[in-house]
């Protein structure tokens, strides 16, 4: 579930209140969004992906509230880490042309050969 | 009744306001993930005029965003499309139909063309191909965002539809409130597109807690039928602890007891029947540690959100155990929902059209869908064809149709035939445990018995009363209020529709009749809300009696289930 919003990051654009698919954080006029509803949170990790400034924390834990501190998250090198193995932001390719899929699932039990797709 | 509580959650949402946001459309969408997006671009590349509202917000919403799937992408090459039909046929049991699996993989091949076409960052694979088969949630939700309002739409965020609108003719729109600032919204539109995914029951498997079946209450309030809604238990493999429900990995692992002796039989596909077994007594533990050298950093590539929560926990999962759980999946990997009338994915009522999880599969992959790559082929596709039918039914009825006034159409909770006293968001939650406490037990939903059915299907009858009470003007316990609606309705479908399969086919298991009995080889329709009809396809609606058909011998039940299930999986 959603476990932080760090003050010193936040740059107040709201983007996690707008991107929750589940309603999660309020804005607060001139301070940081606040975690609402923490119950509602579906741990889909998406607010870290919108954040620009990597302010937020989704712990992994789906059904309960955890402690984190930002400070060992950003030591961990955890603040930020999914939207960089997405590849989203500043100077980053997207993670998606590096996806590997077709390598683990075969196009075709009986042919294995890659057929070449028409058009684009 | 807890007044502290009550005020301390509800305060968090604001009160619904007396104003309300009023528009008038060609045609309303209502959901915004791969199949709603889909459907609003294409009518309005149709030059209709097109509003969507999603319940949360378009691009991150539903199961696709926080995910990434695989699609049902198959070139058009004879052998390869003849293999790609057959292959899930079978498991499917034989309810799946040639002839829509063509149109589908042929609207689908041509979508991910234009995906491409719009920057969609294909990779290329080892022959330096573009590799089209695999779309990361995030990159493709957020592309479908940017691809809808540059066509035009207008998108409303974090606006639930409460209700439809209908007159005479037909569906005419729909109503809804905004969550974030309680304001009423009214969308008079001449089609309606119903795109809100699946069912899954607030199990927080991964991006599915917007996923309340919200579009089988709607659809059956204004009269349309569902189809399949037997094929409605499918379940997915996450680590205990976290939501990240990716079971296509677990094909690389071994499953053991606690003991850490392996567990014989349990597997993803084939097997996760023993998973849940030993589940209802015992925690279940895996390892990766089938996963060849070779692949194992393409498996990272590929998926970055499957080694999310392990990451975070400190977790190898090549090589340390971890806990598994079977989170439901209800209808989002289920095949039922919406009955699809006509090619253009129109219902059995004027102007409502159905796409994506919220519309049954069955036409393209019978009573089982291993995955996502089916129902993201079925969302390209009939999101395309059931945006281009509503915009083609506005035009139709043409200029005259501004002159509509179309009541709402909701009955629980908004119209309750018997007035009682204000539902709290309590109560809500209260009603939510309640249907879960039905369909999430694998007892009762994967293993399936006609007394099981007939014993929840007495809870959840006692669940519809209750949830028929009007909501406190909350915008949070409107709308939760209308979801336990949603979620009460669909488990009624699902196993009032169960009772009259009498037999195991696709992901529907009886253990009471555990094998395939080539005489219901038919899909099953169903309707209504407080009585609930079931009907074979092709037939009418009879009797309310269940057939009646004697089970075999406990002994064989025993064996034909185990055998049945790793079958059908």
């Amino acid at each position: 579930m959603i476990e932080l919003v760090s003050d010193s990051r936040c740059i107040r654009c709201d983007l996690c209140v707008k991107a929750c698919p589940t309603n999660v954080f309020d804005a607060v006029p001139d301070g940081p969004p606040v975690i609402a509803r923490q119950e509602d949170c579906q741990t889909c990790f998406m607010c870290e992906l919108y954040c620009p400034t990597d302010a937020l924390f989704v712990a992994p834990e789906a059904e309960r509230s955890v402690t984190v501190g930002e400070q060992a998250l950003a030591d961990s090198g955890l603040l930020g880490s999914y939207r960089a193995a997405i590849g989203w932001g500043e100077g980053r390719s997207p993670g998606a042309r590096n996806d590997q899929s077709f390598r683990l699932l075969p196009l075709s039990a009986k042919k294995s050969a890659t057929l070449k797709p028409t058009g684009a | 009744m807890s007044q502290a509580f009550e005020g301390s959650a509800e305060a968090s949402s604001p009160p619904v306001s007396s104003d309300s946001l009023n528009l008038e459309a060609d045609v309303l969408v209502i959901g915004g993930g791969p199949a709603g997006t889909w459907a609003a671009w294409s009518a309005a590349a149709q030059g209709a005029k097109v509003v969507l509202a999603d319940k949360g917000y378009c691009g991150t919403s539903g199961a696709t965003a926080p995910s990434g799937v695989g699609v049902w992408y198959v070139p058009p090459d004879p052998e390869l499309r003849e293999e790609a039909r057959a292959s899930r046929e079978t498991m499917g049991g034989h309810l799946a139909d040639r002839r829509w699996m063509d149109r589908v993989l042929d609207k689908t091949y041509e979508n991910v063309g234009k995906l491409a076409d719009w920057g969609y960052p294909f990779p290329t694979d080892d022959e330096g191909q573009p590799a089209r088969r695999s779309l990361q949630g995030p990159e493709y939700m957020r592309l479908m965002r940017k691809k809808v309002r540059a066509a035009g739409v207008r998108i409303l965020d974090h606006s639930p539809a409460l209700e439809l609108l209908a007159d005479a003719d037909g569906v005419a729109g729909a109503a809804g409130v905004s969550r974030q600032t309680g304001q009423r919204w009214l969308v008079k539109a001449q089609a309606v597109v119903i795109a809100t995914g699946g069912c899954a029951f607030l199990s927080k498997a991964l991006g599915c807690n917007v996923l309340t079946g919200d579009g089988n209450l709607l659809a059956a309030e204004v009269g349309a039928e569902l189809s399949g809604m037997e094929f409605s238990n499918a379940y997915g493999l996450a680590p205990a602890f976290a939501s990240v429900t990716k079971s296509a990995f677990y094909r690389w692992a071994t499953f053991y007891y606690e003991d850490g002796t392996v567990i014989e039989g349990a597997g993803s596909a084939r097997g996760r029947s023993v998973i849940a077994r030993t589940l209802l007594t015992q925690p279940v533990y895996a390892i990766l540690d089938q996963a060849p050298e070779a692949i194992r950093a393409s498996l990272r590539a590929s998926q970055p959100n499957f080694f999310l929560p392990f990451d975070r926990v400190g977790i190898d999962p090549l090589t340390q155990r971890f806990p598994v759980t079977l989170r439901l999946e209800g209808t989002v990997r289920g095949t039922g929902g919406i009955r699809i009338a006509n090619d253009e994915c129109g219902t059995s009522v004027p102007g409502l059209y159905a796409a994506g999880d919220a519309a049954t599969r069955e036409l393209i992959c019978g009573g089982f869908t291993g995955g996502g790559s089916h129902n993201a082929a079925w969302a390209i596709s009939s999101g395309t064809w059931a945006g281009q039918g509503a915009a083609a039914h506005a035009r139709k009825l043409g200029a005259n149709a501004r002159q509509r006034n179309p009541l709402g159409t909701g009955r629980a909770t908004l119209r309750p035939a018997v007035s009682s006293n204000a539902t709290s968001l309590q109560d809500a939650d209260a009603i939510v445990r309640g249907v879960q406490a039905e369909v999430f037990p694998y007892d009762r939903n994967l293993f399936r018995t006609e007394a099981g059915l007939s014993d929840s299907l007495g809870r959840l009858d006692s669940l519809w009363q209750d949830v028929q009470a009007r909501p406190a003007q909350f915008a949070r316990t409107i709308i939760r209020s209308r979801e336990a609606a949603a979620m009460v309705a669909t488990a009624r479908f699902m196993y009032r529709t169960a009772q009259f399969r009498p037999e195991t086919r696709g992901m529907h298991k009886r253990q009471d009749f555990p094998a395939l009995d080539p005489a219901q080889q038919r899909r099953l329709v169903t309707s209504g809300l407080d009585e609930i009809q079931v009907r074979a396809e092709g037939a009418e609606y009879e009797s309310r009696e269940r057939p009646t058909v004697t089970p075999p011998s406990r002994g064989a039940v025993n064996q034909g289930v185990e055998g049945a299930a790793s079958a059908a999986e």
